[in-house]
């Protein structure tokens, strides 16, 4: 080898290991950076009581409360509609026209960057359908935001099942829907779940498509009736707050407090996909 | 009997009215981003404002022009895939010629922790981080040039960076599935030849993979063009020429930014802005979809 060849090769290999250093590196400074600024923020009050000049406290409970709801409607309409769709790629369409139409359009669907989104539920569901800026706005929102993760997800899940399992439950008498409700969502369910925890943390981390839809409203939900009320109300979630606090506000010990939940929740979100994708990978060997 | 045929085709019809949803739903999209976002063209005119420099909604006499707009976020994306790329497809190289297991998982699971952290995170560190940085080049770099408008370190560069680091973990995850999808026999060939493992790895391996790595980049692309919060905190607030250190706008950010508070035509230009990010994407979903099918064909 030449000594030439062999500097190059040392260069591109040195490249290689501080390219591949600096993702890791970027990822625990981030890490670092925000408990170190947040951590003293958090505490229970925090996580507890509602900001207000009156009492004295700072807290994000409304936030919290309100990032609750929009995962919740989100997911109670997305998920279904995200695995019947995987449900109908997988098992009952044939190749042809509307197939590659769906999948398609599910391509584009996340494509589409989260501000647009955001932008067209304000025209549609907040103006066009008077639901103005509210929980139920941004949550309609976010359904088709979330759509295409689930359904993709349940796809692959969906496919790992054995065809075998199916032939064998058709071959006893089942008919095709109650094979499906009995043998193959509950043998795809672990990455079913792990579809559904991802859109929630893909929810949990929105911003842009709920700065427009959802508003900004931190208080928290008077009693039992004002909990059922908020879906139609104006609610800033996590990330709305923490935008907010971090510019218009300028209060940055709440920004940064704000960042610590949401990278733990992140933290979380990713360690059970990982345990879940684990267990998954088990099941298949057997 | 009777009953089971009933449910079963019922069944299948809520199936397929789920999947039809998607199409639905692209549809409405992109028919209500043409509805709210062409009136202005003919108002404002095509011209003044897909080309025109001065942006001033709220002055006595209203001009809407839109190219700075445009063009900074053609830049911003430009210069951020051209930074983050490379670093991206190194580590790809890395994850997936050179890891041994245990380090590659760090690395694996470094970047896809990455690409979990909301972008308002990434914004906010870019706030207190880089742009106080930027206040301090640009203090040096400008400190006897009296025309320049300081920003206080918002500027284009900070938008670039943070792009190139949030577009890093989409090409890094597309470029390894598709240097691992090279077959192991044209490795074993150039090896075999005399080739050393880093000439492999630059002249066989990710030539073989280009078509994967390209995907990656646009994919990237479409990320870097609608990444709007991260951007809106640390790119500053005036529509300007996109030089490094100008405070921009671009296309994401000026919807961000001002469709709190606009009215009337302000706003109705606001939704153009909005159909012009569209047809962009649009575009970019397309070569997607074209890249994608050449890949499925090769293989």
């Amino acid at each position: 080898m030449t000594k030439s060849r062999q500097i190059k090769d040392f260069i591109a290999k040195l490249l290689i290991y501080l390219c591949s250093a600096f993702s890791v590196c970027l990822l625990v400074g981030i890490i670092c950076y925000v408990f170190v600024k947040g951590i003293r923020t958090v505490n229970w009050s925090f996580l507890t009581s509602v900001t207000s000049v009156l009492k004295g406290t700072v807290g994000i409970a409304g936030n919290i409360v309100n990032t609750l709801i929009i995962i919740l409607i989100t997911m109670i309409i997305a998920a279904p509609i995200g695995i019947g769709s995987a449900i109908y790629l997988n098992e009952y369409a044939k190749p042809g026209k509307l197939v590659t139409l769906i999948e398609y359009a599910t391509e584009t669907l996340s494509g589409i960057p989260s501000i647009l989104f955001g932008l067209f539920g304000m025209m549609f569901f907040g103006e066009k359908l008077g639901l103005g800026y509210s929980l139920l706005t941004g949550s309609l929102t976010l359904i088709l935001m979330v759509l295409p993760l689930i359904t993709r997800n349940t796809q692959e899940a969906l496919k790992t099942v054995p065809d075998s399992y199916r032939n064998g439950a058709i071959g006893l008498g089942s008919g095709k829907w109650h094979m499906i409700r009995t043998i193959l969502i509950p043998s795809a369910m672990p990455g079913i779940i792990t579809g559904v925890i991802l859109a929630i943390g893909r929810i949990v981390g929105e911003s842009a498509a709920l700065l427009f839809t959802a508003g900004s409203a931190k208080l928290l939900p008077k009693g039992l009736s004002g909990l059922l009320q908020k879906p139609l109300q104006s609610g800033g979630t996590l990330t709305i707050q923490m935008y907010l606090s971090a510019t218009s506000e300028g209060d940055f010990s709440t920004a940064f407090g704000i960042a610590v939940v949401l990278l733990i929740i992140v933290l979380l979100i990713n360690l059970g996909t990982k345990l879940l994708t684990a267990r998954f990978d088990v099941n298949r060997k057997d | 009997m009777k009953k089971k045929a009933i449910i079963e085709i019922t069944a299948k019809c809520i199936f397929t009215l789920c999947a039809v949803l998607a199409i639905f739903a692209v549809c409405s999209i992109t028919i209500y981003m043409f509805i709210k976002g062409t009136p202005t063209f003919h108002r404002v005119g095509v011209l003044d404002l897909l080309f025109g420099t001065k942006w001033a909604p709220t002055a006595e006499n209203p001009s809407y022009g839109i190219l700075y707009i445009i063009l900074s976020s053609i830049v911003g994306t430009a210069a951020a895939v051209l930074v983050g790329v490379p670093i991206g497809l190194l580590t790809a190289v890395f994850l997936s010629e050179m890891a041994e297991k245990r380090i590659g998982g760090i690395v694996r699971g470094a970047v896809e922790l990455l690409a979990a952290i909301p972008s308002v995170i990434y914004g906010l560190i870019g706030m207190m981080v880089l742009n106080p940085l930027m206040y301090q080049m640009e203090k040096a770099l400008y400190k006897d040039n009296p025309a320049h408008q300081f920003t206080g370190g918002a500027n284009m560069l900070s938008a670039i960076i943070v792009l190139a680091i949030m577009i890093l973990p989409t090409v890094i995850s597309i470029s390894t599935s598709s240097l691992q999808a090279v077959p192991q026999i044209l490795r074993s060939a150039s090896l075999g030849l005399g080739a050393t493992k880093m000439q492999t790895i630059f002249k066989v391996v990710i030539p073989a993979a280009k078509s994967g790595i390209l995907t990656g980049v646009v994919l990237g692309i479409g990320r870097a063009l609608g990444e709007a919060m991260a951007i809106n905190m640390v790119a500053g607030g005036a529509v300007n020429i996109p030089l490094p250190f100008n405070s921009v706008r671009t296309l994401t950010t000026q919807i961000v930014s001002e469709m709190g508070y606009a009215q009337g035509l302000h706003r109705q230009v606001l939704f153009s802005v909005g159909l012009v990010l569209y047809i962009f994407i649009m575009i970019v979903n397309f070569i997607l979809l074209k890249a994608r099918r050449k890949g499925v064909g090769e293989a």
